[in-house]
């Protein structure tokens, strides 16, 4: 079943000034249910547009976007939210800091559902906001009350996941939300992301700069370069890729050397 | 004397509504809000006109306070969805304010006389005619309304519409990734306050006996300088807390511009004063940091010597 669906999406930037930019080029993309994709590509090859094009941040010149079954190509950001949980890149993006843990939890517990003059929590939820929390391990769950300013990066963006996971997503987007993190921090966090994405077998899209972690996760490998999708690995190939062999299938596809962009990628 | 302190205190309560409504958009919206100087003078000046022509004071306090949330409406329509920066579509409103307050009144001012043959009955002379002084009947209608508004304010923050208004001052990017739509949050959070701000202005042209068009100038920076003194002299954490701490605020404010004015300064110099206040009050968090540092080298220096 297709759950995310990107076809011959077109995306300029700046169109008619000096600065104008073609970001995507006729993108197709197809997610299936419980597709777990890592994104990768060079700076500036679009992955950031693709994924803001499917949260409705930005709309896209021409194309449709389909998200289980819903054509959301017009939809505004908040509305599509109802159908997405993102993490960004930046911590302090993802959450509120002068709001409280449960705070937050509480507002992103009414994802896709009708805010009213009701209390923004109840204790029901608390106890489930306890129980989300203690899945990681990070003595979050006894600190409800506590600003989310306090918390560290890592912190923060586990928070952020469980956010974006509260209210289950039809497609879990995550831009580079570990880049910001110290190395022993990153893959912790990586691994907390996965271990929810396991469990609620959530369609994912991953973006990641780091060659290793986009082949060691996920089933799907998609390599964008100059806002076009050049690889999709998926299936065995997948499951068995190391980086010689993509670096080899990327010469395939690609009239110029791998090197330029491996700089980037690993 | 005692007299005058209980104006300045009736006046804090009616202007705390005010400073609310500033408080409202600058620390919980993060969006400095300048709209407020036209929207203090359109609740005075609805008020005035319908009281003046003999209508129900409580209704035409209430449509002032409507007629402020409409300016607070176009200050955030200018903003969300005609991409104009905040200060600016501030200002627009606030000047636009002029020319309508002109035409709701048909005059730059209309005097409400408490007393007297050409008396109109004003929201306070309810309380008056149980046999109240006037001043006492000011200071507990105020008293009421501030603690009426008060509470619904902290129980509107307090519910899942509030929650994400907060939440839109805090990180806008956040609350619309979790369907939250801010546009229609910040607008809907402005009418609020410059429903407030209108109110207060309606409270006091009915207090002080006239509305006029020029009674809004200063208001942004007299509102500031209460929640600043609230916050420098008070410091509280629990929001229930802050909501009192800027009445507090404000009455205090009151209290040193009265002293200030008995002490003999010129009631012109009195907007040089403020804006010099104020500035002080915002540079404080600096001085203190240099204070600090200043007296950890000198502890430093004299460790040393010893
Ligand atoms: N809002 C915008 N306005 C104008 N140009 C933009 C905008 N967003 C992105 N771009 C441009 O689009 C191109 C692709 O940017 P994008 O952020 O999608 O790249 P990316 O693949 O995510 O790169 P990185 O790995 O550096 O994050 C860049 O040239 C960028 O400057
Ligand atoms: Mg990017």
């Amino acid at each position: 079943m297709t759950m995310l669906n990107v076809a011959h999406v077109d995306k300029t930037f700046n169109t008619g000034t000096p600065l104008e930019s073609h970001v995507l080029r006729s993108v197709n993309m197809s997610l299936h249910k419980g597709d777990y994709a890592t994104i990768i590509g060079g700076n500036g090859a679009g992955k950031s547009t693709l994924m803001n094009i499917v949260a409705g941040t930005h709309l896209p010149d021409s194309g449709t976007i389909t998200i289980d079954g819903h054509n959301v190509t017009k939809l505004p950001e908040f509305k599509r939210a109802a159908y997405l949980g993102r993490v960004f890149q930046d911590p302090m993006v993802g959450t509120a800091a002068s709001m409280n843990i449960e705070e937050n939890l509480a507002l992103a517990y009414r994802r896709g559902k009708r805010r009213g003059f009701r209390w923004y929590i109840s204790s029901k939820e608390r106890d489930l906001y306890r129980e989300r929390l203690s899945d990681l391990e990070l003595g979050l769950e006894s600190r409800l009350t506590d600003k989310v300013g306090l918390l560290s990066g890592g912190q923060r963006q586990a928070l952020a996941l469980i956010m974006a996971t509260l209210q289950e997503p039809r497609v879990l987007l995550l831009d580079e939300h570990t880049a910001a993190l110290d190395p022993k921090t990153a893959p912790k966090v990586l691994e907390i992301g996965n271990k929810i994405i396991k469990k609620y077998n959530l369609t994912t899209m991953m973006v990641t700069h780091n060659m290793k972690d986009a082949i060691r996760h996920g089933n799907r490998l998609i390599m964008m370069k100059a806002g076009q999708i050049v690889l999709d690995i998926s299936g065995g190939e997948k499951k068995n890729l190391t980086v010689e062999h993509l670096i080899a299938r990327f010469n395939q596809v690609s009239d110029e050397d791998f090197d330029d962009d491996a700089a980037l990628l690993v | 004397m005692e007299l005058i302190i209980q104006g300045a205190i009736s006046l804090g309560l009616l202007w705390s509504l005010m400073t609310i409504g500033v408080f409202m958009t600058f620390r919980i919206l993060n969006m400095p809000d300048l709209s407020v100087e036209g929207t203090v003078i359109l609740g005075a000046a609805t008020a005035a006109r319908l009281v003046s022509n003999g209508h129900n004071p409580f209704m035409a306090t209430i449509m002032a306070a409507l007629v402020g949330s409409i300016g607070g409406f176009v200050t955030g329509f200018l903003h969300t969805k005609l991409k104009i920066p905040p200060i600016l579509s501030g200002i627009l409103t606030m000047v636009a304010s002029y020319s309508i307050v002109i035409r709701i009144m048909g005059t730059s001012n209309i005097a409400l006389p408490p007393h007297g043959p050409t008396r109109v009955v004003s929201v306070f002379t309810f309380l008056q005619e149980m046999g109240l002084t006037r001043q006492t009947s000011i200071m507990v209608f105020a008293a009421i309304v501030v603690i009426l508004m008060g509470a619904a304010y902290y129980f509107f923050c307090g519910t899942e519409i509030g929650s994400a208004v907060r939440a839109t001052g805090n990180n806008r990017q956040m609350v619309a990734a979790q369907g939250v739509n801010t546009n229609a949050m910040i607008i809907m959070y402005l009418m609020i306050s410059n429903g407030f701000v209108a109110l207060s202005g309606a409270l006091v042209a009915q207090q002080q006996g006239f509305a006029s068009v020029d009674m809004g100038v200063g208001t942004i920076v007299v509102g500031l300088a209460s929640v600043i003194i609230a916050e420098v002299l008070f410091n509280v954490r629990r929001f229930w807390a802050r909501l009192l701490t800027l009445v507090a605020g404000s009455i205090i404010y009151r209290l040193i511009i009265t002293l200030v004015l008995e002490l003999g300064m010129p009631a012109t110099d009195l907007r040089l004063f403020l804006a010099i206040t104020v500035v002080i009050a915002l540079t404080l968090p600096l001085i203190r940091e240099k204070l600090v540092k200043a007296f950890e080298k000198l502890k430093a220096r004299g460790g040393r010597s010893r």
